[in-house]
């Protein structure tokens, strides 16, 4: 990444044609969000021009826009002219050993145990030459790139794949879509850019390259990943390290594309600082993310671990146009302390024989609120759709909350959906009976709620199965008594 | 003394259920506690084995010399106390050879004693196994997650042999048993039974006695230990119910 950033550099240094005064050496702007901020970040990053003229597209769609508000969230309104919209990447500071590190920290690591060399890269420790991000990502895109694969950032990609963008960027959340994917669109810093080629089964996991560089990905990240018929990718977002963030507003955009016989499977762990136990400081996570099963017979499937964040606003959904094509979304939220989210899924059934698959796995504790809202629209071509939602809350104390709003649309009379709901609460008779058989009460605790996630688990790629039920049982540390 | 046990008074939710019980279980012994329904026999091992909600307000309980009263249940299995449930619960989710692995494991621990890993506790299991005649295939199920009656009595049984406690409390495991299940699990607790064990058996039929042969029998009746004896004591229940020794009829 940072030869590409020096490279970068060098070609914003030429020059900027538009007369824009702002000094484009800058690293970061003031806070504030207008036309010149949007050709400022766009100068910087040498777009193309219908780059530009794509974000000042969606700026002044989103100027028409209000924010949503939803019945189960609650926050103050954010000031947009607050926030500072551009901050060059900049090199965390260099610390020289794990001593330098906050033990707090460290001792999650270890309870999660991630291996030394990954800790120190994690916290902004030098690295050991072989581990060094840089020469990992190095070979890692060799491998790749033998099998025909891009996996760049967006950035580099409008610089090196401009017609690949321009092609799908927005082709499946347009920038008129919602308010936080229109201000995504006006503003996106950078994100990732996954090409799979006809007919190639990537070669590894996206996911190594992307912990390690898991840093700095800024707070308007835009991922696109197109594959192409016949292909299959699974690629993994996030880290179950804690992550901090200056930037309390997260506003990211996913776009996956399948087209005939494709398979994307896209995993997310998310661990964002919730806050303090007031909730103060914590993250805002209001993501759009979106798959389109273009092709027949292709298949999205999402995943998720939610675990941290303030407040988290996500849906990530399907859309089954192609006929045969397959959706599925496995997702486990935990809300404690003052955490809300409001999650779940929208299957959009459009094609024949369409199938999608949810499981919903809610854990509350402490005061946590969660909502869970899922859409099943069976379109009128939809013949023969079939959807089965599993919806279940597991309440741990009783000062948290769980709801569940199912929205389900048929127009095809032949199409099944299947709806089931439960909510549980951890019992004093399971604690006792654990404890007398030896387990402390947070293994007791550990051990029920991975019990309750274990259909989603069984879904991750194996390390990262190991390490979510790692971070669950951290998560919920003192959640009882 | 094994367990000693001291003018035990105990509530549940304010209301006094153990009214001042003495009992004095010596190692190797087996201890059968009949009585009608709602003497607080199931209190009573749940008072020993640490519930929360059961309140001792005096006297007191100690094993070896050791108070059990001031510990942690976790804390208590580590010593050596385990109960067999008269109502196992069910662990939705949670894989009953994983919760068998992580049980024994966490007591070996507390007791300063190296962890088993996966292959030794598979062989560990294979054993104990066949000792309750239980189906393997529960193994790789939710913990009593639609267990039978039997099965969830077995699978207590189970966990027994494999914890090896020097203080067993079985509460009522003969209940809802048929004969076939209860001669197989009595054979598990014959062969279970051994000089550094002492067993408590709970129960509210003298039939299982037939098969776990009791070295003393007590009733328990109105919060107390009533009247102690050895098993004729059982057969005499059994002709004469409770109703001569609480003073009243029949009452369950
Ligand atoms: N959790 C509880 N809450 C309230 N009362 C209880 C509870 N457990 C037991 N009791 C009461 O305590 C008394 C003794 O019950 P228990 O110990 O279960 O009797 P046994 O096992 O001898 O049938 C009964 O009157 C019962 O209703
Ligand atoms: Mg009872």
């Amino acid at each position: 990444m940072s030869s590409s950033n020096k490279q970068m550099d060098a070609l914003v240094a030429k020059g900027y044609e538009h007369g824009f005064v702002t000094d484009i050496e800058t690293d970061v702007i003031p806070p504030g969000l207008n036309e010149d901020v949007i050709r400022f970040i766009s100068a910087r990053k040498n777009e193309p021009e219908w780059v530009l003229e794509y974000r000042l597209k969606a700026y002044r769609h989103w100027l028409t826009m209000t924010p949503p508000h939803w019945s189960s969230v609650h926050y103050p309104a954010i000031d947009f002219q607050a926030i500072s919209y551009f901050a060059a990447p900049t090199k965390k500071p260099q610390l020289d050993s794990l001593d330098q590190v906050d033990p707090e920290l460290l001792r999650t690591y270890e309870k999660l145990g991630i291996p030394l060399e990954e800790q120190k890269a994690l916290s902004g420790v030098a690295v050991d030459a072989v581990f060094d991000s840089v020469s990992v990502a190095t070979t890692f895109r060799q491998n790749l790139a033998d099998a025909g694969v891009i996996f760049c950032s967006i950035s580099e990609a409008a610089q090196e794949h401009p017609d690949l963008l321009r092609e799908y960027l927005g082709s499946v959340v347009p920038h008129t879509d919602n308010f936080y994917a229109a201000l995504n669109a006006a503003v996106f810093t950078d994100g990732t850019f996954v090409y799979i080629p006809k007919g190639v089964r990537c070669p590894m996991e996206l996911s190594t390259y992307f912990r390690i560089n898991a840093q700095n990905t800024g707070q308007f990240e835009r991922t696109l990943i197109v594959a192409e018929e016949g292909s299959h990718v699974s690629y993994l977002e996030g880290c179950t390290a804690p992550q901090r963030d200056e930037n309390q507003l997260h506003a990211a955009v996913v776009e996956l594309i399948a087209m005939q016989d494709a398979q994307i499977k896209y995993s997310t762990v998310q661990n964002w600082y919730p806050g303090d136990e007031q909730g103060r400081g914590g993250i805002y996570n209001f993501v759009t993310k979106r798959g389109d099963c273009r092709g027949a017979r292709s298949k999205i499937s999402w995943t998720q671990v939610e675990t941290g964040s303030a407040i988290t606003w996500k849906y990530p959904s399907c859309l089954l146009r192609g006929d045969d094509s397959v959706g599925e979304f496995y997702s486990v939220a935990v809300t404690k302390g003052r955490q809300q989210a409001d999650t779940g899924t929208k299957m959009i059934h459009i094609g024949r024989n369409t199938t999608s698959t949810v499981v919903s796995k809610g854990i509350s504790a402490g005061g946590g609120q969660q909502a869970y809202r899922g859409l099943v629209r069976m379109s009128q071509r939809a013949e023969n759709a079939r959807n089965h939602t599993q919806c279940d809350s597991l309440l741990i104390g009783d000062r948290c909350a769980a709801h569940t709003f199912p929205y389900i649309e048929v127009k095809n009379p032949t199409a099944k959906v299947e709806h089931e709901a439960t909510t549980s609460k951890i019992g004093e008779d399971q604690l006792f009976y654990c404890r007398s058989r030896g387990l402390s009460e947070e293994n007791a605790v550990s051990l029920i709620v991975n019990g309750f996630c274990k259909e989603i688990f069984n879904e991750l790629p194996m390390e990262f199965a190991v390490e979510a039920q790692k971070l669950l049982a951290i998560s919920l540390e003192g959640a009882v008594g | 003394m094994m367990l000693s046990i001291k003018n035990l008074k105990a509530e549940v939710e304010g209301k006094e259920i153990l009214k001042g019980l003495n009992l004095e279980v010596g190692a190797g012994e087996v201890h059968a506690i009949m009585g009608p329904n709602g003497s607080g026999k199931s209190t009573l091992a749940h008072v020993l084995a640490g519930r929360e909600g059961y309140e001792v307000t005096s006297g007191e309980a100690t094993m070896d010399g050791q108070d059990l009263i001031g510990l942690e249940p976790e804390e208590r299995a580590a010593l050596g106390v385990f109960l067999a449930f008269q109502y196992p619960v069910e662990l939705p989710g949670v894989n009953n050879t994983h919760f068998l692995k992580e049980a024994l494991n966490a007591q070996r621990k507390a007791r300063g004693e190296p962890e088993l890993d996966s292959v030794a506790f598979l062989k560990l299991i294979r054993e104990k196994l066949a000792l309750v005649s239980m189906k393997p295939e529960l193994l790789k199920r939710p913990v009593n997650a639609g267990f039978s009656g039997g099965e969830k009595k077995r699978n207590e049984i189970l966990q027994m042999a494999l914890l090896e406690p020097r203080l067993a409390i079985l509460d009522e495991t003969d209940s809802g048993l048929d004969i076939d299940a209860l001669k197989t699990v009595s054979d598990g607790v014959n062969a279970l039974r051994s000089p550094e064990r002492s067993i408590i058996l709970v129960t509210h039929y003298q039939r299982l006695l037939d098969y776990i042969q009791p070295d003393f029998v007590h009733v328990l009746a109105g919060g107390r230990i009533v009247r102690s004896g050895d098993k004729t004591l059982a057969k005499e229940l059994e002709e004469k119910g409770y109703g001569w020794l609480t003073g009243q009829d029949e009452a369950a």
